[in-house]
């Protein structure tokens, strides 16, 4: 009971059902104290319970319940929610009865009936499933993270779920017709990097749900079966506030979304997909003035005079876009168009964009209240130092490969960011993919932005050192770590040795996610990791010498994580035997040969084990694994 | 050729063409049915790397066995064991495979390609070739706007011995593909009316996924950039 107090439970890991009781003192005053911060913001009944003895107020303890979860809706974060519910019987009951908004981080870390069980009046639900490595192709496919399990619980438990968002999940159409048939207010649908469904199931959804706010489908696969989903949108229906389907392939009927564009005069964010032609985009816009977001899909044409009017004549209507997005093959002579409301962006999103030049620099220039700006390489050096210099208010910058297997014509280096750093004073979120890092470099921006809250930099060669002193980048990262204290998540590349990891293990007392590929030369470094990196969430590595013994030393570090993820390292099956072993509220799966058949069981302790993925559940060991996953 | 990447390499769901939805009332535009497009686990995993894939070597490593075995037995190239030479002997490796292995006009392979690396969502690996292109195009100057180089297929018919290869950039539509096919192959010029229906021979393709499809469906743009190659099928096979 005492350990679940002093750690605040997370939003993933729903605080072990018994754990937390504690029949509360009779002093109310000492109770307010000792718990965590968190605790002390959710007790201000505790101080007037207090103050007036037992005698006038009923004592905090047996406040009724509607009191409690009112004090517990102005907390919407869950981590206080969760210390709030570790405080005591009384409060854990309140708090779960009342819980309006849950994020379950990993699929498997508890069953769905229980969440639906444990906290029933939900009425926005997240779930995230595959390892975050499986978005760069390192986990086959059929590896699980199937929605239709916590679909269905959802169906059963929560009939007035208004909002479901899945992240890599394997979403059927099944799924989408049970959503549509079993909430009759669902709102938000938001299905980010999934997989599994098609456009057939999509119509279920527009022809289902009544209410639909929100369609928002994001970096998805979804095979395309027809292209009438969009006509299954009653004529009634206006509610329509985000529309997102710019990960879609196929056609789409435009005049069914013209006409849907027209009647939901509270569209606020439209995202097209690449069938969109250009001319369509520009009577889009006429018909939806007050757009916030929006998405242009494939923006290229031959240059024509009055298509160019026309976009900039609907664009100067737009007095409300705040954020612009699109898969650009732009012809530079276009983006004039869009000079008029370059003032008013603070988003820009081109990294799907393939233009470059100076028209991109001119028209990026413009957005002097830009916030968050992703482009790619493209932009290269002076580009970003134009950005450093227009956009003061530049709060996230991400920068992404054109062509990292190409022959170099990108001239995008270190000095890139350097820049930015220096002259952004609200940059806090860097990603930042480029060839070539010195030390100095790193060290000079750690110096400038002592703010970062996520610093991920990926030089694309494996193992690169400092070009200049020929040296590990060890002292630039660590100067990074050392100057941003609070560094939530810290992405490192080049050549690293375990160094850094001392450095990181120390200094990174904010850390929740580290991303680790090619770097260290021994256990030490992992074991650094491990024992510092006090609230360190996730960490995932791959192709690092680390091995067996830093893992076993630190098994119950892994219960205060979420998730790890190891392939490519010197592990053996023993050691995962042993963990299994020492940390039942592990599950412990290894990845093996798709083709395989005999079974783990029978090999020995010093075969070598390719990934590791690790994670703590309350759930036990899943059931739906697939052939080369193994669950020691 | 510009090879045109698939969008996203995870993928795989159950056949949902196949199914039934008579409460949904669809109206599906049926395609010919392929039995082959979904399938699960190491099928499609392996599948993957034929599908005109970044022509990167080590996909061949990757479509090994993922061994659990001991180091150094078994024959077939372990991923484990790959992954843990230095990275010295995978780019040996890498350039050794890499003339095997280039079936597309894939950007030469200078640096080693891991698996998964640069970590970038697969999404945004469309977007490589695209900008390479992009800037080819632009050093060739700015007087083809639009225009890519060549996009070169195979199109083959039922019963001819060779086949012969069709740069589909230079036809602005079915219509002048049609022409072009009949101008080589003949098959067209029996059928009598305008509608394409009639006549001995159908226009099909291959797209990326490796599915028959019959040519005319989609938009000329979006069939350029998913067709892999042609093939001139009897009317009575193609129905």
């Amino acid at each position: 009971p005492a350990a679940s107090l002093s750690t605040p439970s997370s939003p993933d890991a729903l605080p072990a059902a018994a754990a937390s009781p504690r029949a509360p003192p009779a002093r109310a005053s000492r109770r307010v104290a000792s718990p965590g911060p968190a605790t002390a913001r959710a007790a201000p009944m505790g101080r007037g319970g207090a103050r007036d003895g037992a005698a006038a107020a009923p004592p905090w303890h047996s406040l009724p319940d509607e009191v409690l979860e009112h004090a517990f809706s102005f907390l919407p974060a869950a981590a206080d929610r969760g210390a709030a519910a570790a405080v005591c019987h009384g409060w854990l009951g309140a708090e779960r009865r009342s819980r309006r908004r849950l994020a379950v981080a990993n699929c498997y870390a508890a069953a769905p009936r229980d969440a639906v069980d444990r906290f029933p009046s939900v009425r926005a639900a997240e779930v995230k499933g595959k390892p975050h490595f499986a978005d760069f192709g390192l986990v086959p496919p059929a590896w699980g993270a199937e929605a239709a399990p916590w679909v269905a619980a959802a169906a059963d438990g929560w009939p007035l779920l208004e909002e479901l968002s899945f992240k890599r999940m394997v979403v059927t159409d099944e799924c989408l017709e049970m959503i549509a048939s079993s909430f009759r207010n669902f709102q938000v649908l938001r299905l980010v990097s999934c997989e599994g469904f098609s456009t057939a199931g999509l119509a279920a959804i527009t022809e289902g749900c009544r209410n639909l706010r929100e369609l928002d489908l994001q970096e998805n696969y979804i095979e395309d079966c027809s292209s009438h989903w969009l006509s299954y949108f009653p004529e009634s229906f206006t509610s329509l506030e985000t529309l997102n389907f710019s990960c879609l392939e196929g056609e789409v009927n435009f005049a069914v979304l013209e006409r849907l564009v027209s009647r939901c005069r509270n569209l606020k964010t439209l995202k097209l997909n690449n069938a969109i032609p250009l001319d369509k985009v520009a009577s889009l816009l006429r018909k939806a003035p007050q757009l916030v977001e929006l998405g242009t899909g494939k923006f290229s044409a031959e240059y024509h005079s009055d298509l160019f009017a026309k976009l900039e004549a609907a664009f100067a209507g737009c007095k409300s876009l705040r954020r612009l997005s699109g898969a650009w093959d732009a012809v530079p002579d276009y983006l004039p168009a869009f000079y008029c409301v370059c003032e008013g962006l603070t988003s820009l999103n081109l990294s799907y964009a393939t233009v470059r030049g100076p028209e991109l620099i001119k028209f990026i220039s413009r957005c002097k209240n830009l916030q968050q700006l992703w482009v790619m390489d493209l932009i290269e050096d002076h580009g970003l130092a134009v950005v450093a210099g227009s956009c003061s208010k530049l709060q996230e910058l991400r920068v992404f490969p054109s062509d990292p297997f190409g022959a170099g014509q990108v001239l995008l280096t270190e000095r890139g960011l350097v820049d930015v750093s220096a002259s952004c004073p609200m940059l806090e979120s860097v990603l930042y993919f480029c060839g070539q890092m010195t030390n100095e470099a790193l060290i000079t921006i750690a110096k400038n932005r002592p703010n970062f809250t996520c610093f991920r930099l990926c030089i694309l060669e494996p193992r690169t050192p400092d070009y200049v002193t020929r040296e590990s980048l060890d002292a630039g990262f660590s100067a990074i770590v050392e100057s941003c204290k609070g560094l939530r998540r810290l992405s490192v590349s080049g050549l690293l040795t375990d160094l850094v990891f001392k450095s990181i293990g120390a200094n990174g007392n904010c850390l929740e996610m580290l991303s680790i590929a090619f770097a260290g030369n021994s256990d030490l470094g992992l074991h650094y990791i491990l024992s510092g990196c006090k609230t360190l969430k996730k960490l995932e590595i791959r192709d690092c010498p680390f091995g067996n013994k830093p893992l076993l030393a630190n098994a119950a570090k892994l219960e205060t994580m979420r998730s790890l993820w190891m392939s490519s390292c010197s592990l053996t099956l023993g050691a995962c035997r042993q963990l299994a072993e020492k940390m039942p509220r592990l599950t412990v799966e290894i990845m093996n040969d798709p083709g395989r058949t005999c079974p783990v069981e029978s090999l020995p302790d010093d075969s070598p084990v390719e990934t590791l993925y690790v994670y703590r559940t309350i759930a036990g060991p899943r059931s739906d694994t697939p052939d080369y996953v193994q669950i020691v | 050729a510009a090879a045109i990447l698939p969008r996203y390499i995870c993928g795989g769901s159950r056949a949902t063409q196949a199914k039934q939805r008579p409460h949904l009332n669809l109206n599906h535009t049926l395609r010919y049915p392929s039995l082959t497009h979904f399938s699960f686990s190491s099928d499609l995993f392996c599948r993957r790397r034929t599908r005109g894939e970044f022509a990167r070597p080590s996909m061949e490593i990757i479509d090994a066995e993922l061994r659990l075995g001991p180091p150094g037995s078994g024959g077939d190239a372990a991923f484990g064991s790959q992954k843990k030479r230095s990275s010295s002997t995978v780019a040996a490796a890498a350039t050794s495979e890499a003339s095997g292995t280039d079936d597309h006009d894939a950007a030469p392979a200078s640096k080693v390609q891991v698996v998964g690396w640069p970590p970038v969502g697969a999404y945004r690996k469309s977007t490589f070739q695209s900008a390479s292109a992009s800037a080819a195009k632009e050093s060739k100057g700015a007087g083809e706007a639009g225009q890519r180089g060549g996009l070169y297929v195979k199109v083959s018919m039922d019963g001819a011995p060779y086949l012969r290869k069709v740069d589909l950039r230079t036809y602005g539509g079915y219509g002048e593909l049609r022409a072009a096919l009949d101008a080589l192959f003949g098959c067209f010029s029996s059928c009598s009316g305008p509608s394409p229906d009639n006549g001995q021979f159908a226009m099909a393709y291959e797209d990326k996924d490796g599915d028959l499809m019959l040519a005319g469906d989609v938009p000329w743009d979006m069939f350029i950039s998913s067709c892999k190659r042609l093939r001139i099928m009897r009317s009575s096979e193609a129905r």
